[in-house]
């Protein structure tokens, strides 16, 4: 019984299990769920991908032939590096100004990051439909301006789901940028500027060094959802502009090739995996996913 | 931050750093006048304000019945969740050994796995079990994957408990159940509170699984906005979309009570 010894004997009434034997109990409902009804079917996936239409390899080799997957892929790719390279930028700023806010202030910006995190994603992308659209409140109002003769394009394209994503992304990149500038000793920034350092030399040689695991980590993190992210880029591209998540689904519930959309599924996962697995070696990841 | 030691961000950066939180909230208000136009398509009011599309909304069964199923599901899903999640968390914890941290690291993927991918596969069992357009094969789905989201709220909440009080009653003579419902359980009640109301909205606002696995039966409130959007935009949407802020809102209050209480 090594776990009465630690937790010391326990008097009283005695149990069937063994301490230890009940903690593993605990765990067993999320762990066997887990197993059952998530991670059965995410494998079930790659089996798919190498067994239907017939065994082998031949789903992967579309990767290679097919012009119009390699041009959803390389539009994915474009749109999530710009999302993310948009939304860092922006995330940067908004953490900067959180770290270095009153607590009066911080309260205010910290609520006007979250709440979006709260509110459903289709209500978000609806409100951006509602300004951006032909007949949106943007084009009316530049149109009774004067402004412009024609509607600006600015939905069912590349533009308007960069506007979406990177505006559904900056919570998730200020977060963790956030906790890093946290860390970040003020003293030495303190030190720069008393030595004479200008306040944006002082930034770029001692604060912007010491958030680099922050920037890291947002990066990761912000890049990551926006491949797989479905939502907002099926609403604002219109169809128009598939991106991977959508021309997976679209694969699957009106064409019914399974064997093509497992494919680009689990090289979809795959890919991220790999991304995280360099990822490791820099930064703590469970951290960066909050379990730390 | 030592207090003495802060150095506010410079004006410019400060004045950017609010419009970037205004750009993050502002565009979602825009339904709320929109909600109230009196015009038949997405606009704001012309000549007055007007319920109308309010009044659709109530009168109309397909919404009704979309936001009543929504209810249900995310309430059961949010038991399977909680109940999983948060004993899993309390086991890990006090296990604390490196099976019960592999535990916890692959809790983690259903956060980073693109739900596109995990459908797929659900999909296919669900054809299996013949729990396709069900009540319980959506509830279980939005509940597994509700799960990491409660056990890392909760391992949070566990992190600040300090476990000699759980020794303490052990020691005393209590058994694991009395121990986890009369001193463990307590102590971290705000975090299971907080993993529920995560639980719910996870549930609440989830589409690409129902997409999948539920058809004609099962029509969620989510599903029926997505429908909306992609067929017949028209202002009852930005009625929905302002009812759904604002439960949002009342949610989040909720949770900030709930927070502060825990830190009191």
């Amino acid at each position: 019984m090594t776990a009465s010894t630690i937790a010391g004997a326990p008097r009283g009434r005695r149990y069937f299990f063994d301490e230890r034997t009940a903690y593993w109990l605990m765990v067993a409902p999320a762990a066997l769920l887990m197993a059952a009804f998530y991670f059965y079917p995410l494998v079930q996936v790659l089996w798919i991908s190498v067994t239907e239409p017939k065994p082998g390899l031949g789903n992967y080799a579309q990767l290679f032939t097919s012009a119009s997957i390699q041009r959803t892929i390389v539009t994915t790719l474009r749109i999530c590096v710009i999302t993310t390279a948009v939304t860092l930028l922006l995330g940067y700023v908004v953490a900067y100004v959180l770290v270095h806010a009153s607590p009066r202030a911080q309260r205010w910006l910290f609520l006007g990051v979250l709440v979006p995190l709260w509110i459903s994603v289709l209500v978000r992308a609806f409100a951006w439909v509602t300004l951006l659209a032909r007949e949106g409140l943007i084009n009316t109002t530049l149109r009774d301006a004067g402004l412009i003769d024609q509607p600006i394009a600015l939905i069912w394209n590349e533009l308007g789901i960069v506007i979406g994503m990177v505006h559904y992304m900056i919570p998730y990149a200020v977060l963790p940028l956030y906790a890093n500038m946290r860390d970040i000793d003020a003293r030495t920034i303190s030190a720069a500027r008393g030595l004479g350092g200008s306040r944006f030399y002082s930034f770029r040689r001692v604060f912007l060094p010491q958030s680099m695991p922050g920037i890291i980590g947002a990066t990761v993190l912000v890049f990551i959802f926006s491949l797989g992210f479905f939502v907002t880029p099926a609403i604002l591209g219109g169809g128009k502009t598939l991106m991977i998540a959508e021309y997976i689904s679209l694969q699957i519930l009106d064409l019914l090739r399974w064997g093509l959309g497992t494919m680009l599924a689990s090289t979809l996962i795959l890919f991220i995996f790999v991304l995280l697995a360099a990822l490791a070696r820099v930064v703590d990841l469970k951290r960066l996913f909050g379990a730390g | 931050m030592a207090d003495e030691a802060r150095i506010g961000a410079a004006r410019p950066t400060r004045s950017l750093g609010w419009a970037i939180v205004l750009f993050l909230v502002l565009p979602i208000t825009i339904v709320v006048p929109v909600s109230l136009t009196d015009q038949r398509f997405l606009s704001l009011p012309q000549d007055g304000l007007s319920l109308r599309h309010y009044i659709n909304l109530v009168q109309s069964a397909d919404w009704l019945s979309s936001v009543a199923q929504s209810f249900v599901i995310a309430l059961g899903s949010m038991v399977i969740s909680v109940g999983a999640g948060t004993l899993c968390a309390i086991g890990c914890w006090r296990i604390g050994s490196r099976w019960s941290e592999l535990i916890r690291v692959l809790m983690l993927v259903p956060i980073i796995v693109p739900t596109i991918v995990y459908a797929l596969g659900l999909y296919r069992l669900w054809v299996q079990l013949d729990l396709l357009d069900s009540y319980f094969g959506v509830m279980l789905a939005h509940g597994v994957t509700g799960i990491p989201y409660v056990v890392i709220i909760v391992s949070t909440s566990l992190a600040s408990f300090d476990p000699r009080l759980e020794q303490a009653a052990r020691n005393l003579g209590a058994s694991v159940p009395y121990t986890l419902r009369r001193v463990i359980l307590p102590s971290i009640l705000p975090g299971v509170i907080s993993g529920s109301i995560f639980a719910f909205i996870h549930s609440w606002d989830e589409l690409v699984l129902v997409l999948f696995i539920a058809s004609r039966a099962i029509f969620t409130l989510p599903r029926r906005i997505w429908d909306g959007i992609n067929e017949h935009l028209d202002p009852t949407m930005a009625a929905v979309a302002t009812a759904l802020v604002a439960v949002t809102a009342i949610l989040l209050i909720l949770d900030m009570k709930v927070r502060r209480q825990r830190s009191e």
